[in-house]
C-alpha cells in the first residue's frame, strides 16, 4: 500500500487506471496449479470461459496457457474441460 | 436587470433553480418543500426548464439518483425537509465524499416524533457533520440568490463538495416576499456551465466510490475537510462577484447595532427578521442590544464570529434545535466552542426557542435579552433555557 | 492477443477483458464468472453501478480497480437509484450535446441482499419510472461478503450465519423470494434468469436486455464456493445442476409473455443438487422431499405461465 501524503491521493480516492487490478498478483493465492495437456485439446475455449480470473488467454497456435500470475487455481477449468486437457496438480510438483 | 416581482419563497426558490439551468432534478414531496418541487414539475411540463425530473421513491433515492447524474457531469438538484433530509442521511456523507457538487435546497422543519410538519432547524442540525456547505437563508431575496450562489462555489474546482441552502419551514418557505428576479442572461454570466474535472465516460473509464483501506481513508478525509474549510474565500469571493453583477452584498455573518452593544442576540434563519424589530425596540428604551445573523454555517465562520462578539459583554444564541441530554443548542456550543480560544471573552448563554413550529415573537426576544441581564448583574447562572415552555 | 478463427468461442465472445484479472474474489467465484461475461456482451459503451456487496468489495480495492468501463459505487440500497440518475443525465446531456451521441449501457448490479432486500425500493421504483437500463442480481443467495448471512433470496433449508442449521432448526425456514416475477409484475420489458453454467444463453440474454429500449432485468444465479460450502471447482457444475433440478429455472419474460429456455418437464431429483453442498448437510428426508415438493409446485406453475401469456 502507497503511503503518499493526502494532497497526492486522487480527488475522492477515485481510481484512474482502468483494470490496475492487473498488478495484483493472486497467483499467490493457489495451492494447486492447473497442468495442460494440448494433444487432449480441441481448442474449444470452455476453460477461458468459465475462468473467474480471466487467468486463461490465447497463445500463436489457439491454445489457451495459464496466466500464473493471476490464477488462483480454483480448478474450474480442468473440471468443465470435455476433453481433460487441463488437470490440477500440487503446485510446485 | 432583475425584475422585481412578489413571489411565495417557495416558488422563489424554484425560479432559481430554473435560472440555474440544472440538468437533473430528482425530489420526492414532504412538507413544507412541496411548492418548490410542484413548480419545478410544472416548469418542466411546460417546457420551460429543460432539465430530466426523476420523481423518485424516497428521498434516499432522491439523493442517490442526484449521485449517479452528478458522476456522470450532469448539475444536479434536490429539495427536502426532516424525516426526507434524515431519510437520506448516509447518501449526505457519500456525496460529500465522493466531491459530488449537489445542491440541494432544505425547508427546515422539526424531526419526529411526536410527527410535526411545522418548522425548526433540528433536521439541518442533525447534519453538521455530513461535509456539505451550508448556508442559511433570511429573506426569500436571500433564499433566491443563495440557490444560485450554491451552484458556483460547489462546482468551483477548488472546492467540489455539495451544498444546501437552508431556509425556514413555512416561517421562510411559504410567506410572500417582494424580490429581484434575475434575467436569465445575466445568470448565464454569473454562473457558467458545470465543467466537471471527473466523470462516468466509457473514454476514460475511472471507478468512483473504491474501498478505502485504513492506510488511506485519514487521507481522503483530511482532502474533504481542507477543501471545506477552502471553500471560505471561494464564497466570499462569489459573493464579491454577485455584488458586482446584482448589486446585493453577502457575507458570511451579518451584524445588525452590534457595536457597542452589551448584549448580543446570535442566531440563523428567518427568525432574525422578529429578532431585528425587537432589537431596535430595546435600542429605543436604552437597551444596549444586538444581533448577529449567521448565514454561512459550514463552513464555520470563526474570524468573523469572533471579531463580531468580543467586545460584547454577553451572547445570547437562541437555536431551534436541541442535543438532547447535551450542551443544548447545536449554534450556542458552537458559538462557545469558537469564542473560548479568546482572552477577553463575552459570557456566552443559550436558548431554545422555536420548536416544531411555535413562533418566536419579540415578547420571547425581550425575555431572553432580560435573562441574560440577569445573569450579568450577578443572577443565577445557566447552561440554556428552553424560552416558552408551559410549566417551567 | 492472437485472433485464431480455428477457436470456437472466440468467434461468439469478444477477446477483451472489461473485468481484468486480479480481483480479490474468492477462488472459483460464480460472480466473477458472471461479471465477465456480462461485460463481454455490452462492450465498452458501458457504465456500471455497484451496490455494495461482493462485487464491489472484490473489485475496487483502492488503489486497484478490476473495472476497465465507468464504475460507480455509492451505498448498499440503491443501485437502481444511481443508475436512474446516471441514466437521466446521459439523456438529458446529450440532448444538450454534452454527452456521447450514442447508446450507453448503463447497468446497475446488485447482490441478491442489495435487490431483494434492502435494493427492492429502489429496483421498484427504477422499473416503474422506465428508465433505459438493466440491473442485473448476482444472486449467491446470501449476505456472502459479510460472512454468508442470510437474505431472503437464501432457499429453504439452506444453512447461514443467521439462519443456522441447528438442534431446533433446519436453517432457513422461509422460502426464497421470486425476484424475477417481482420484476414481471412492474411490466418491464425484459426479465431473464441466467446463470454463468450456461454461458451462451447468458450472453444471449445479456444482449437481449442491453438492446431492449427500457428497464430490463436479469437474474443472475451465481454459486460461491464459499458460502455454499462446495470445493471451488464445482461452481458450474452446481449452477448446471440447479438448472437441471429445477431448482433455478431458465426463463425469460419478453414483454409479459413467459418463455422457458431450458426445459424443466423431465427434471433430475433435486437431492441431486443438495448433496455436497455443506449449506445444505444437515437436511433430513423430510425436508428434502418438501423441497422436492417445493421446486415441482414452481415448475408446474412456471409452465402454466407460459401457457397463460402465450
Amino acid at each position: 500500500m502507497e503511503n503518499k501524503g493526502w494532497k497526492e491521493y486522487p480527488i475522492a480516492a477515485t481510481i484512474f487506471e482502468p483494470g490496475s487490478s492487473t498488478n495484483q498478483n493472486t497467483g499467490s493465492w493457489r495451492n494447486e496449479v492447473p497442468e495442460r495437456h494440448p494433444e487432449a485439446c480441441n481448442k474449444c475455449g470452455l476453460c477461458w470461459t468459465f475462468c473467474p480470473e480471466a487467468a486463461l488467454f490465447l497463445n500463436e497456435e489457439g491454445y489457451y496457457e495459464v496466466d500464473l500470475d493471476h490464477c488462483k487455481g480454483c480448478g474450474i477449468c480442468a473440471h468443465e474441460c470435455p476433453r481433460g486437457a487441463i488437470t490440477m496438480v500440487k503446485e510446485g510438483e | 436587470m432583475g425584475k422585481r416581482r412578489g413571489l411565495e419563497v417557495s416558488l422563489a426558490i424554484s425560479e432559481a433553480v430554473k435560472l440555474s439551468r440544472p440538468d437533473v432534478i430528482a425530489a420526492y414531496p414532504i412538507t413544507p418543500q412541496t411548492h418548490i418541487v410542484e413548480e419545478l414539475a410544472q416548469m418542466v411540463a411546460d417546457g420551460e426548464l429543460d432539465s430530466e425530473f426523476i420523481m423518485v421513491e424516497s428521498e434516499h433515492s432522491a439523493m442517490s439518483a442526484c449521485c449517479g447524474a452528478s458522476a456522470t457531469g450532469a448539475r444536479a438538484f434536490t429539495a427536502t425537509a426532516s424525516q426526507g433530509l434524515a431519510l437520506m442521511h448516509e447518501v449526505l456523507f457519500i456525496a460529500s465524499g465522493l466531491r459530488l457538487p449537489i445542491v440541494m435546497a432544505v425547508a427546515n422543519r422539526a424531526l419526529s416524533a411526536p410527527l410535526s410538519i411545522w418548522g425548526d432547524q433540528s433536521d439541518i442540525m442533525a447534519e453538521r457533520d455530513a461535509g456539505w456547505i451550508q448556508v442559511f437563508a433570511e429573506t426569500g431575496q436571500d433564499a433566491f440568490d443563495l440557490t444560485i450562489q450554491s451552484f458556483r462555489w460547489a462546482e468551483d474546482p477548488r472546492v467540489l463538495l455539495p451544498a444546501i441552502v437552508n431556509i425556514d419551514g413555512f416561517t421562510l418557505t411559504h410567506v410572500i416576499e417582494p424580490l429581484e428576479v434575475e434575467s436569465q442572461e445575466d445568470i448565464d454570466s454569473f454562473l457558467p456551465p458545470y465543467d466537471p474535472p471527473i466523470r462516468l465516460d466509457p473514454e476514460k473509464p475511472v471507478s468512483i466510490g473504491p474501498v478505502g483501506f485504513p492506510e488511506i481513508y485519514t487521507e481522503i478525509k483530511k482532502q474533504q475537510n481542507e477543501a471545506l474549510l477552502g471553500a471560505y474565500p471561494v464564497i466570499v469571493e462569489v459573493w464579491e462577484e454577485f455584488e458586482k453583477a446584482f448589486g446585493r452584498k453577502y457575507s458570511p455573518v451579518e451584524e445588525f447595532m452590534t457595536e457597542d452593544a452589551r448584549i448580543i442576540i446570535c442566531l440563523a434563519g428567518a427568525i432574525s427578521g422578529t429578532a431585528r424589530i425587537a432589537v431596535e425596540q430595546m435600542r429605543s428604551e436604552g437597551k444596549k442590544v444586538g444581533l448577529l445573523r449567521i448565514r454561512l454555517w459550514r463552513p464555520f465562520p470563526f474570524e468573523d464570529v469572533r471579531k463580531a462578539l468580543c467586545k460584547a459583554e454577553a451572547v445570547s444564541v437562541i437555536d431551534r434545535a436541541l442535543s438532547f441530554g447535551g450542551p443544548g443548542g447545536p449554534i450556542f456550543s458552537e458559538i462557545r466552542s469558537a469564542l473560548f480560544p479568546l482572552d477577553e471573552k463575552p459570557s456566552v448563554l443559550g436558548f431554545i426557542a422555536g420548536l416544531g413550529g411555535r413562533d418566536v415573537t419579540i415578547e420571547n426576544f425581550r425575555e431572553i435579552v432580560e435573562e441574560t441581564e440577569q445573569v450579568l448583574d450577578g443572577g443565577e447562572e445557566f447552561e440554556y433555557k428552553m424560552i416558552g415552555v408551559r410549566g417551567d | 492477443m492472437a485472433e485464431k478463427k480455428t477457436d470456437f468461442i472466440p468467434r461468439i465472445l469478444p477477446l477483451r477483458e472489461l473485468f481484468a484479472e486480479g480481483h480479490r474474489a474468492c477462488q472459483g467465484c460464480g460472480e466473477a464468472i458472471a461479471l465477465r461475461l456480462l461485460l463481454k456482451a455490452s462492450g465498452p459503451d458501458t457504465i456500471i453501478c455497484s451496490a455494495t456487496g461482493c462485487t464491489e468489495i472484490i473489485s475496487s480495492p483502492y488503489p486497484q480497480t478490476a473495472w476497465r468501463v465507468p464504475w460507480i459505487h455509492v451505498a448498499f440500497e440503491n443501485a437502481a437509484a444511481v443508475a436512474s440518475g446516471v441514466e437521466a443525465a446521459i439523456k438529458t446531456m446529450r440532448k444538450k450535446g454534452r454527452y456521447h451521441d450514442r447508446k450507453i449501457n448503463v447497468i446497475a448490479i446488485a447482490g441478491d441482499g442489495g435487490t431483494a432486500d434492502i435494493g427492492l425500493q429502489a429496483l421498484s421504483g427504477a422499473l416503474e419510472r422506465f428508465h433505459d437500463f438493466t440491473y442485473v442480481c448476482t444472486d449467491n443467495e446470501a449476505y456472502m461478503n459479510t460472512g454468508i448471512q442470510r437474505s431472503s433470496a437464501t432457499p429453504y433449508g439452506a444453512s447461514t450465519t443467521t439462519s443456522p442449521s441447528g438442534r431446533q432448526s433446519i436453517g432457513q425456514s422461509t422460502q426464497k423470494k421470486n425476484v424475477p416475477l417481482i420484476a414481471a409484475a412492474h411490466e418491464i420489458p425484459y426479465v431473464a434468469t441466467c446463470t454463468p453454467s450456461y454461458p451462451f444463453d447468458l450472453l444471449d440474454k445479456a444482449r437481449k436486455a442491453f438492446e431492449t429500449e427500457g428497464p430490463c432485468y436479469l437474474h443472475v444465479l451465481t454459486p460461491c464456493p464459499t458460502g455454499w460450502r462446495f470445493p471451488s471447482h464445482l461452481t458450474i457444475e452446481y449452477g448446471r445442476l440447479a438448472v437441471q433440478t429445477g431448482v433455478f429455472p431458465l426463463f425469460e419474460v419478453i414483454d409479459g409473455r413467459f418463455n422457458i429456455n431450458h426445459s424443466i418437464e423431465k427434471r433430475k431429483p433435486v437431492i441431486e443438487y443438495l448433496k455436497g453442498q455443506g449449506r445444505f448437510r444437515h437436511l433430513k428426508e423430510k425436508e428434502i422431499e418438501e423441497i422436492q415438493r417445493r421446486v415441482d409446485e414452481h415448475c408446474e406453475k412456471l409452465m402454466r405461465l407460459v401457457k397463460a401469456t402465450s
